[in-house]
């Protein structure tokens, strides 16, 4: 679960080639309790999709500590996100249930939040709650193009696997879905959106 | 009898009871999931605010505070339609778009506050009300700066889509420029308001192709909102003084800038829905003052009565 989390190789301590041999006891604890506040950490799952963590989400972008203190540092998917609170408030509690008292959430807004940093795992997650995942997200080179017919997607019903699908809107019941309908066995269902 | 009444006990991940009796036990593990959203946290937490240099901090938060009582006003606006849309669908599709207006609010009034923390109304020793909210919560009608368009009351369902595509028009155009801001923070702002705002643009242009090309009906309950809402585009496009300031350095942008850009996107849609663009005269301003002045319709202030009531009933309240 941890492999997923890109953590910039700065963050962790006594990482560098010629020190490997001969490092310092202090550096190994750290490193070590690293690892245990990434593990906790990933265990977080998102409030409004509890099929992913954070990390399958995306949304967890970096685990340090500093100054002897855990670092986590969260993006929101959308600007009016109302789960940023209690991702934060679930990432404290977690770290605290691990031993890490007062760790810090950070939220950063560069990069942009995107789909695509949703994982493999995460995507598997989604299907098997009935959830379509989300296709390549846009990759814009010039001004935003005015689409005035339904978004095209290669979609399949999540329950029966038809592709004769139907878009019924933009808009699903969090900011980020959509929803479908399968036209065969008219089972209505939620599509993560390509943003 | 032979059967015995069983009793099914279903055991989660973490091989706690689950208890099927009860749709609310699973929420009762974690108080926080009851009502997200409704706990205070800096939504700048750990981002760097530093005010680029060349630029004046008091510029670049009244420039904030433009872009984000824009957000904020007119999300309240479409926030006014949630459980009175046509159906269900629409209803979502509104309360979405509402949602990412205020988020994109919320961020925009955190960073004015950021850059000018004078700007932030003074409430009693100890209140837990934070920067964004008590700009949004606590200032006079006549302090906000928010163009025109944003207050107009709700009319119709032509009315909400038409407004939609206007402002989105208008803002996307804007916020793809932005998106090159010096500040860092006003740049991911765009960022993510651009990938938000594309869909609004397009869920509103769709909506006035079908009701321009549905019935005779609807098509005239369309052309009506468009004539009516058409004497407010152009101050969408006026340079207010801080808006030329901010633009000049790197930071803002001046929305005279996009005006023929997002004509032409419009004029696609008009084009496309088979309508003609309308033609009324600008709504005036009073003494050439408009909306970036803090000179608003009366509708402004009603609705902001509405909106800041709770809030300034108990300045000290915990949510």
């Amino acid at each position: 679960m941890t492999a997923a989390l890109q953590t910039p190789a700065s963050t962790v301590r006594g990482d560098s080639d010629d020190q490997r041999t001969q490092v310092p006891a202090a550096d190994h604890r750290t490193a070590e309790a690293l690892d245990r506040a990434r593990v906790a950490a990933a265990r977080v799952t998102d409030p409004e999709m509890p099929m992913l963590t954070l990390v399958d989400l995306g949304v967890l972008r970096d685990v340090a500590i500093e100054d002897g203190r855990v670092v986590t540092t969260i993006t929101p998917t959308y600007s009016g996100c109302p789960a940023m609170a209690t991702m934060r408030d679930d990432l404290q509690r977690e770290l605290q249930d691990a031993g890490f008292e007062g760790a810090e959430v950070r939220v950063s807004l560069t990069p942009a939040w995107t789909s695509d940093w949703i994982t493999e795992e995460g995507r598997k997650a989604l299907k098997g709650a009935g959830i379509s995942p989300p296709g390549q997200a846009p990759r814009r080179t010039g001004p935003v193009a005015l689409t005035l017919m339904p978004t095209k997607r290669a979609l399949t019903c999540t329950l029966c696997g038809s592709a004769n699908v139907k878009l019924s809107s933009e808009f699903g019941p969090t900011a980020c879905k959509a929803m479908y309908q399968c036209l065969d066995c008219l089972e209505p269902f939620q599509h993560v959106k390509e943003i | 009898m032979t059967n015995e009444p069983s009793i099914h006990v279903d055991h989660d991940e973490a091989g706690a009871n689950i208890d099927h009796e009860n749709a609310y036990s699973g929420l009762l593990v974690n108080d926080a999931h009851w009502a997200f959203g409704t706990d205070f946290e800096d939504p700048l937490a750990g981002v760097d605010t530093t005010v680029p240099s060349g630029v004046d901090p008091k510029d670049l938060a009244a420039y904030c505070l433009m872009l984000g009582d824009d957000a904020l006003v007119f999300s309240q606006r479409i926030s006014e339609w949630c459980s009175s849309a046509p159906d269900l669908e629409e209803d979502i599709a509104l309360a979405n778009i509402a949602l990412d207006l205020l988020g994109q609010s919320r961020l925009l009034l955190a960073r004015s506050a950021a850059a000018d923390p004078s700007l932030v109304p003074q409430l009693p020793e100890g209140s837990p009300v934070p920067d964004e909210d008590r700009l949004a919560f606590f200032r006079e009608d006549l302090q906000f700066r928010n163009v025109r368009l944003a207050e107009v009351p709700n009319g119709d369902f032509a009315e909400a889509v038409a407004k939609i595509l206007i402002y989105s028009t208008w803002r996307l155009a804007i916020f793809e420029r932005l998106q090159s801001s010096r500040d860092s923070v006003l740049s991911a702002i765009a960022v993510k308001g651009v990938k938000e705002m594309s869909y609004h643009r397009d869920f509103a242009g769709r909506w006035v192709l079908t009701l321009a090309r549905g019935t005779e009906e609807s098509k005239t309950r369309l052309l009506t909102a468009l004539e009516g809402l058409w004497p407010l585009w152009d101050e969408l496009f006026e340079t207010h003084p801080v808006e030329a300031s901010v633009a000049a350095a790197g930071i803002g942008v001046d929305p005279a800038e996009v005006a023929d850009e997002a004509g032409v996107i419009l004029d696609q849609v008009f084009a496309a829905a088979g309508i003609e663009r309308p033609e009324r005269d600008a709504l005036a301003g009073v003494r050439g003052k408009r909306g970036r002045d803090g000179l608003h319709t009366e509708a402004l202030s009603k609705m902001l009565a509405d909106m800041q009531v709770v809030a300034r009933q108990y300045p000290e309240g915990q949510w």
